[in-house]
């Protein structure tokens, strides 16, 4: 059974958003780093480039395959976690935690308001 | 409608993560496909290859009528000898990639790819001059067992004395109280034995391997490690690697090509090719760039497209160095030679190395 945090925002395509204040981290979820596998390298933005809503802005891969990430939301990548190049397991390890990949200030802080709540993603999840 | 081997349920019991393959349901891995590809590398793995299908030539003629069917020379080795070969098409190009096994002149057993299995049968049939070719996929299923420790673990189970079936030879016998041809091949890079048995005995043989391989750190292993292990060694994987658009000679397997041979399908236009030289060639490359390479990326020289990757993936036995394959022009096949692959839209330099990749410690 995947691990699904209560206190997340989901999108359709497995990443989360955790919103602090006028930041909005993102990662993928537990579930999606079991599909994938052994990650073994992610691209990420630059800090101060622009990701728009359900739009690519990187890629993940494991030895075998290679996945977009999507955008939950638009605005302006404020850090990505370098440590991820060095040790790109972290995002099998610790998805909701060392694992993180970029932390957003968004253009359009209602957005969140769109994206699925864990009850609804764990459903989402059941269903696929 | 996806086909299943006799092993399909115990692959789920083992929680195994099951992907469509060739029209297989086939496992991709159990628990890490990195920690499957070390287990290989360092102790033993367990693949099931029931997919991989079985054409059989028996009676007087067989080993001639096999012989001009494939690029290999059957009479250069003796019985209970397998070699590696092409099935090529009259331009030299691959209708698949084979190991033939000699058991006599009289009887020929030829492993073909699960995806060609249709295609290879028809090719036979049509092609055959002499013994009529007989389909004896649904009579086998096949276990592979690779690794250092592999030799070790089946020894434990039989009585055949595997220390006389040297590499690419094989023998009848018993492992684990089941029937089995046990064949020393396999494709991962490590010394390893290939067993045939009935469909129905598989279950228990693959159970036994498990059981008895505790001690030596046995690991089943998935369709993922397989793929990362044969990159490291270079193997090529048809319909990746090579295909029926590129010849044998430009896949650098010019050695399964006897082309002294007097006669096979596909030898005229490699005898040409040959002697005017071949154009473009399959190489091993490192990124010395950030990214990696994957089947189908563009190879470009100087901003212009000038080849394409066939197989790439992160090395896990390599501390994870992206490592690729690749057609390129004769003029960038030599080891050390530069271009760019394009990573989604990204130029990421690459050079030419030295294959395989991976080298036994």
């Amino acid at each position: 059974m995947s691990n699904i945090p209560g206190d997340l925002k989901y999108t359709k395509e497995h990443e989360w958003a955790r919103v602090e204040g006028g930041t909005v981290t993102v990662g993928i979820t537990d579930h999606a780093q079991t599909t994938l596998g052994d990650v073994v390298y992610v691209e990420l933005p630059k800090v101060g480039d622009t990701v728009t809503k359900d739009a690519p802005f990187g890629t993940v891969e494991s030895v075998k395959a290679v996945s977009e990430l999507f955008a939950p939301i638009s605005g302006k990548v404020l850090e990505v976690n370098g440590e991820l190049e060095a040790s790109p397991e972290d995002v099998n390890s610790d998805p909701y935690g060392d694992g993180w990949l970029i932390k957003i200030a968004p253009s359009d802080a209602s957005q969140v308001n769109g994206l699925l709540d864990a009850a609804a993603y764990a459903k989402l999840l059941e269903n696929a | 409608m996806t086909r299943r081997t006799p092993l399909n349920e115990a692959h789920r019991a083992l929680g195994a993560r099951m992907v469509d393959f060739a029209g297989w349901d086939m496992p991709v891995q159990y628990t890490s496909l990195i920690a499957e590809h070390e287990a290989v590398r360092t102790a033993v793995g367990l693949f099931d290859v029931s997919h991989m299908g079985e054409i059989e030539f028996s009676g007087p003629g067989a080993l001639e009528t096999v012989n001009a069917l494939i690029s290999n020379d059957l009479t250069r080795i003796t019985d209970g000898q397998a070699v590696y070969a092409g099935l090529l098409n009259e331009q030299g190009g691959f209708v698949d990639d084979v190991v033939a096994y000699r058991f006599s002149p009289e009887r020929i057993l030829i492993c073909v790819n699960a995806s060609n299995r249709e295609k290879d049968f028809a090719w036979m049939k049509a092609h055959a001059r002499g013994v009529t070719p007989v389909d004896r996929s649904e009579d086998f299923a096949q276990i592979a067992v690779q690794g250092p420790k592999a030799a070790g673990l089946v020894q434990r189970l039989t009585k055949t004395d595997l220390s006389k079936i040297g590499t690419y030879r094989f023998a009848e016998g018993e492992v684990a109280g089941v029937r089995a041809i046990l064949s020393r091949t396999g494709y991962t890079g490590e010394d390893g034995f290939e067993l045939y048995c009935a469909p129905g005995d598989a279950v228990a043989l693959w159970n036994a391997l498990l059981a008895e391989g505790q001690a030596d750190g046995v690991k089943p292993c998935g369709l993922g490690a397989r793929d990362s292990l044969r990159t490291e060694m270079k193997y090529a994987l048809y319909g990746n690697d090579i295909d029926d658009a590129h010849t044998a000679l430009e896949a650098g397997l010019g050695w399964i090509v006897k082309l002294d041979k007097p006669a096979f399908i596909g030898k005229e236009a490699l005898v040409a090719q040959k002697a005017a030289g071949v154009k473009r060639k399959l190489v091993g490359f490192e990124l010395t760039g950030p990214g990696i390479p994957r089947h189908g990326y563009a190879i470009h020289k100087d901003g212009r497209p000038v080849g394409e990757v066939t197989s790439g993936t992160a090395a896990p036995s390599l501390a994870k160095k992206a490592i690729g394959i690749g057609y390129v022009p004769a003029e960038l096949a030599a080891e050390g030679s530069t271009f760019d692959v394009d990573i989604r839209g990204r130029a990421v330099p690459a050079v030419v190395v030295k294959t395989p990749f991976y080298k036994k410690p």
